[in-house]
């Protein structure tokens, strides 16, 4: 297919295959090799790229971004971060100056992600370079790069590719209502969303797609509001785009998402697709169940709305009918009692070993109803029924809570993988309950808090 | 004086910008062809079918090659040659390479590899250190023993008896660049690789067998790597051996690069290691005797196992004076990845089993770790030998490049025990420790990181937070520098002056990002009185300069540095002597400084001027230049000798959090000290030590290794595999070059830094012990890595519960 978007400033016309990468795109056939593959998986952020779209300049991983996911948006490499000139981005410079290169490998990656935060004035740094892999550094001078390039203004260059996108004359779908006329008409199509699990298909498993239809043209699927006491997330609205929407209505919610992957996997990767892969391990479904949130599913014109949890119906099956899609989810927009917790081997982008949502309803120091759910304990994301039943109706009190931990037995019986031992898993896991206990009762309980 | 700067990294402005070129990123001509391996997916056994049709008929694939097809003796190993390049029809591990596709693309020839049909008749794979021991599968006919004093008598004497065991897991290098090389078939027959290796006249030697040449036909260069870390010091062996006889084979150009998975399944690993310990130590904590003994999987092949098992038995004593030691160290083979060299080779595995020794003999005799410590260090050697640096170096340096609170001097000691100790300053291999300086590093580091006070501070923290626990730990680090193969300890430069006053530098050493190119130009800039930006750095070429040592050991700059030194002064000293005779004064009033050159009172030319008038009096402008370590010699087997040059010093403080509930730990504050001699760059050396400081960390947490028990790595890819991540690194971190210079002739009296500050990583791992520790009365048994399971199940042994 022919596809049109603005390389480093200037509009670029391709005809490839709709999964061809982005970076081999750019390696192979435009001899860009600044954007270095490390792992070509979305892990180690060698191939950090920028793309801008309507919704403003995100790192992407450039590994697996499809081609099929470009038409209309625009790409800036490092080599486009380096003025027209040859002069230096701020960030550049002070890369040279405070030492933050030493195999330079993964420094390309690093620079573009340090270019996209300079351009949104983005000072998380721990945030902005969880995507960004160094094996030489310790990362140390890389941060004292970025604070001393932060007060230095854009540069000229790295303006307008917002205000240049080229027409989309792509295929892919513009909205809701076309992309549900197309699955009926073919049920085989593999939807592509972020691909940031699709992606891997492709450059790992060498799948071809036959049918690969890309979502993120529909604007309408990826809104997100409130409406009364309601959220309604698009399915296709980005990880990130849900992050900053739920800060402020569930933070801890928000501080798990600001541990989901990195931000270059956020910026792609959707809540809907995360939900819909149906993995026992991804982070968004327990808390969509703690939260008794709604799935809004659609074919053709029918549409019918289920509770988060009934969806996964067990491991690799799901409650949707070919031809059919996630097309929204709502869910409460307070909680005040929700929680959520992510344990991995590494705080930041990694795969949870034992993700907990936790949501009590309490009335006058009494437990009148209990959503707690888990990922990682079970085939599918579930809740623990026998847990929640031993809370109601009791009085809320790490008594009562530590009665419940024998019941977790009874609602899981989790594996071992090499994220963790089952034995690991079932404890941690009792052990959250006891977290949730002090959490609520304002003790401090994550390390993350503590400094020295 | 360029030297002692604290200069970018020379490749800098090409690393942000894009523009630095690793293998991949050089473009190929057309017809170049691309290469993968098809993989053993069984870790022991024997090949009974082999059915390649599918792979042949693969879209692009130009040739499959299996064992039976190589025309000569393709091997990949450094020491043994007991690795052949594909399987000779048996097969020793998960992701042994079986046969080699070469495509059109590199997906194609990944799509290819994966549609072979291969019958393997499976035999019970050898993973555990039980059944090595139990079939007797080891390198070498038996352990290895060295032995200091007598071991068993002085413990069957000592008053107090203390043992113990200690686990450490294996790392992966994840260097980010892969395993990557590019063969230019000759039109002599001969072969130019490209290859991101740490050892180029190796992988020139390995190549030449393997397509019946000799090393005279066989080039290999190295301009960059995007990473090493000891990963590509044998590991690249095989993708250049498999370009070059593709190569050969096709007479096209080849390039292998291995997809990080693959990458991750094919390449060997740092040696995971258990140590028993047996100690024996007096009613003062000083320790009388210590038998340890060593098991070290080294995978399938040899490789370098049996130096990184001497190295880890040669860091055994690390900073203490043990009157008497028996190392025991057995090698055992498994159908594993044949682990290999990684950043330390060995002596972060030796060394840390006497600070957990140390660490453990402080939690069951009650007595301050660092006193403990302090007590059994070996004397502090403040002779008045100690050089001085040859050229003041400029506070600029390592005092504002610190991140923490300015250069240290040396003081006193006022807390050190008394350093009458009577027994020989002597380590287990008989080496006279002359250059210790770790009792006045470790009160000036305690000081700094007002150690006391926080300590306090943590127990009153910690006794009024019931889930939380924080933990403080400190580690010294001496570590012996020079290779212990001694021959390696040998390195040549080329230099020359062009008449325009220009000057290019070629050395045997690779470039992998420990700016040790810079080192070296700055020392060549030195001599000639010149910027260092005038001195162009060219890729390593075994065409240019042969014989090269490995980089590794953490010897680049002390071996090329003085190497380039020698042949620089060799064109400066030719250059006085023409300019001498021509302006009517001797040689050595002829002064090389800021760019400019003096001749006695006679002349003052800019070094351009000097070297056209040199030119344009037939002197020879160029150069090599050689260099061989003195003062060293080594009996491997009787463990006896003097391996070492010299000792490089550091210490650190780290402190660090747990949660009790699932063990999620974090690395709060760290404090370093560490000894560069004379830093030829400061920048440079405090980057090495931020770097190994937290891939060390890394080693002893988040990093695990599994394999399943049909010998399956199942952490192949980032995804599953965690190095640190940019939130890892230390919120406070401040790290301080000691100001001192080498007391061995060194160039420019300058230490070696490569792998010294990774082992000061062990600080954080104490720091999660003792945070364990104060959960409970018991031995916390914290093994390594301590990943937040390995944590909790720590806490649950404090506390009786385990």
């Amino acid at each position: 297919m022919e596809i049109s978007f603005l390389l480093n400033g200037e509009t670029v016309t391709a005809d490839c295959a709709p999964t061809e990468t982005l970076l081999d795109f750019l390696r192979l056939r435009r001899h860009l090799t600044g954007t270095k593959e490390g792992c070509n998986e979305g892990d180690c952020g060698a191939c950090t790229v920028m793309v801008t779209d309507e919704d403003g300049t995100h790192s992407v991983n450039s590994c697996i971004l499809f081609m099929g996911q470009l038409p209309g948006r625009a790409v800036r490499t490092v080599e486009g971060v380096n003025g027209p000139d040859g002069a230096m981005h701020p960030v550049q410079e002070a890369m040279v100056t405070h030492h933050g290169s030493q195999c330079g490998f993964c420094t390309p990656g690093v620079v573009v992600s340090l270019a996209a935060a300079h351009q949104e004035g983005r000072h998380d740094w721990d945030s902005v370079l969880a995507g960004n892999l160094c094996r030489c550094t310790g990362y140390a001078p890389i941060i004292r790069a970025a604070e001393a390039a932060a007060g230095v203004p854009v540069p000229v260059w790295m303006k307008g590719d917002g205000d240049r996108l080229p027409a989309d004359h792509g295929t892919a779908p513009k909205s809701a209502d076309e992309l549900a006329a197309l699955l009926v008409a073919h049920p085989e199509a593999t939807l592509i969303a972020g691909a940031t699990d699709v992606g891997l298909w492709v450059t790992k498993q060498l799948r071809d797609l036959p049918f690969p239809v890309f979502l993120n043209r529909c604007a309408d699927l990826r809104e997100v509001k409130i409406a009364g006491d309601t959220l309604h997330i698009g399915a296709t609205a980005t990880v990130e785009e849900v992050r900053k929407a739920v800060e402020s209505l569930h933070p801890s919610w928000a501080a798990m998402l600001s541990r989901y992957a990195s931000l270059q996997v956020r910026n792609a990767a959707t809540v809907g697709g995360n939900v819909a892969n149906g993995s026992p391990i991804g982070d968004n479904p327990p808390v969509l169940i703690a939260l008794g949130a709604t799935l809004h599913l659609r074919k053709g014109d029918a549409r019918r709305s289920i509770p988060a949890e009934s969806f996964f119906i067990d491991y690799g099956r799901q409650d949707r009918a070919p031809g059919e899609f996630l097309e929204s989810i709502t869910l409460p927009a307070a909680a005040p009692a929700l929680r959520v917790y992510k344990l991995s081997k590494r705080f930041d982008q990694d795969i949870s070993a034992v993700l907990g949502a936790f949501n009590v309803t309490l009335d006058a120091g009494r437990v009148t109803a209990a959503r707690i759910a888990f990922g990682g304990m079970a085939g599918v994301p579930k809740r623990a029924a026998h847990v929640e039943a031993a809370l109601v109706g009791r009085d809320w009190s790490l008594a009562a809570v530590t009665a419940a931990l024998p019941a977790f037995a009874e609602d899981f019986t989790p594996m071992t993988d090499m994220r963790a031992s089952a034995a690991y898993r079932l404890k941690t896991a009792q052990n959250m309950a006891l977290r949730y206990f002090h959490d609520l009762a304002g003790e401090q309980v994550q390390v993350r808090e503590v400094s020295a | 004086m360029s030297v002692y700067q604290p200069l970018p990294h020379d490749s800098g402005p090409l690393h942000v910008t894009g523009r630095a070129r690793y293998v991949d990123d050089t473009e190929l001509p057309p017809g170049a062809l691309h290469l993968a391996f098809g993989l053993s997916p069984v870790a022991r056994g024997t090949i009974t079918a082999m059915d390649l049709a599918a792979v042949r008929a693969a879209p692009g694939v130009v040739l499959v090659l299996t064992h039976a097809d190589l025309p000569f003796d393709a091997d990949t190993s450094p020491t043994n040659h007991d690795e052949p390049l594909l399987s000779d029809g048996t097969v020793h591990y998960v992701g042994q390479p079986v046969f080699l596709v070469v495509a059109e693309t590199h997906m194609l020839a990944r799509r290819a590899a994966r549609l072979a049909r291969i019958e393997i008749a499976e035999e019970e794979p050898v993973l555990t250190i039980e059944r090595a021991l139990e079939l007797d599968w080891r390198f070498e006919e038996g352990p290895r023993i060295w032995e200091k004093g007598d071991a068993g008598a002085a413990l069957a004497a000592a008053p107090h008896r203390l043992k113990g065991r200690l686990e450490m897991g294996g790392q992966e290098h994840f260097y980010l660049e892969g395993q990557v090389a590019t063969a230019y078939p000759q039109e002599d027959g001969g072969m130019h690789v490209v290859s991101s290796t740490q050892h180029p006249t190796e992988a020139q030697h390995k190549v030449a067998v393997a397509i019946g040449r000799h090393m005279n036909d066989v080039r290999v260069e190295t301009r960059r790597m995007g990473g090493g870390f000891g990963g590509k010091e044998s590991q690249g062996n095989s993708p250049a051996i498999a370009c070059a006889v593709a190569a050969r084979a096709t007479g096209r150009v080849c390039r292998m690069r291995y997809d990080r998975d693959d990458d991750m399944t094919i390449t060997g690993k740092r040696h995971d290691f258990r140590v028993d310990y047996d100690v024996g130590y007096d009613d003062t904590g000083r320790i009388l005797a210590i038998d340890f003994t060593h098991y070290t999987r080294c995978g399938w092949g040899q490789d370098l196992s049996l130096a990184v098992g001497d190295r880890a038995m040669l860091h055994a004593d690390n900073a203490y004076l043990v009157p008497n030691m028996r190392i025991t160290s057995h090698r055992l083979r498994t159908n594993m990845q044949s682990a290999t060299a990684f950043r330390g080779f060995g002596g972060p595995q030796g060394l840390f089993g006497i600070e957990q020794v140390i660490h453990h003999l402080a939690h069951v005799t009650g007595r301050d770790e660092i006193e403990l410590r302090r007590l059994n260090y070996y004397a502090e050697c403040e002779d008045g030998a100690a050089p001085q640096a040859s050229a003041t170096r400029t506070a600029s340096g390592a005092t504002r490049l610190s991140s923490g609170t300015g250069a240290a001097k040396r003081f006193g000691g006022a807390h050190s025990p008394e350093p009458n100790r009577p027994l020989a300053n002597l380590t287990p291999y008989g080496q006279e420790v002359t250059d210790f300086i770790l009792h006045a590093m470790t009160d000036r580091i305690l000081a700094m990181a007002d150690y006391a006070r926080r300590k306090d501070e943590i127990d009153g923290w910690n006794a009024q937070s019931p889930i939380l626990k924080r933990g403080i730990g400190f580690v010294p680090v001496k570590f012996g520098i020079s290779f212990t193969n001694t021959q390696l300890n040998q390195a040549g430069a080329l230099v020359s002056v062009y008449h325009d006053g220009s000057v290019i530098l070629n050395h045997g050493g690779t470039e992998m990002g420990q700016g040790l190119n810079q080192k070296v130009a700055q020392v060549v800039a030195a001599r000639f009185g010149l910027d260092a930006a005038k001195v162009k750095i060219t890729a390593t070429d075994t065409f240019k300069v042969p014989n090269t040592s490995a980089t590794s050991a953490s010897t680049g700059s002390d071996l090329n540095g003085m190497a380039a030194q020698n042949a620089a002064d060799t064109i400066r000293d030719r250059m006085a002597q023409s300019l001498a005779l021509k302006y009517g004064t001797s040689a050595d009033s002829v002064r090389f400084e800021n760019g400019r050159v003096t001749v006695g009172n006679k002349a003052d030319l800019t070094f351009a001027e000097a070297a056209g008038e040199c030119y344009e009096d037939r002197v020879a402008l160029s150069s090599t230049g050689y260099y061989r370590t003195p003062d060293i010699s080594w009996d491997r087997i009787a463990g006896k000798g003097r391996p070492f040059l010299y000792f490089a010093h550091g210490v650190a403080v780290s402190e660090v959090v747990i949660d009790t509930l699932t063990g999620e730990n974090r690395v709060l504050r760290t404090d370093i000290l560490h000894d560069c001699g004379a830093s030829l760059n400061p920048a440079i050396d405090i980057g090495q030590i931020e770097g190994g400081y937290v891939q060390g960390v890394g080693w002893l947490t988040t990093e695990e290794l599994v394999w399943d028990d049909k010998g399956r790595l199942r952490t192949h890819a980032p995804s599953t595999y965690k190095i640190p991540a940019c939130s890892d690194r230390p919120d406070v971190f401040n790290v301080t070059l000691w100001e001192g210079a080498n007391r061995a002739p060194t160039v420019y009296r300058s230490k070696a830094v490569g792998e010294p500050p990774f082992m000061l990583g062990i600080s954080a791992f104490l720091a999660l012990s003792n945070a364990c520790a104060a959960c409970g009365p018991n031995w916390p048994g914290l093994n390594a890595p301590a990943t937040a399971e390995a944590v909790l199940a720590a806490v649950e042994r404090a506390r009786g519960q385990g």
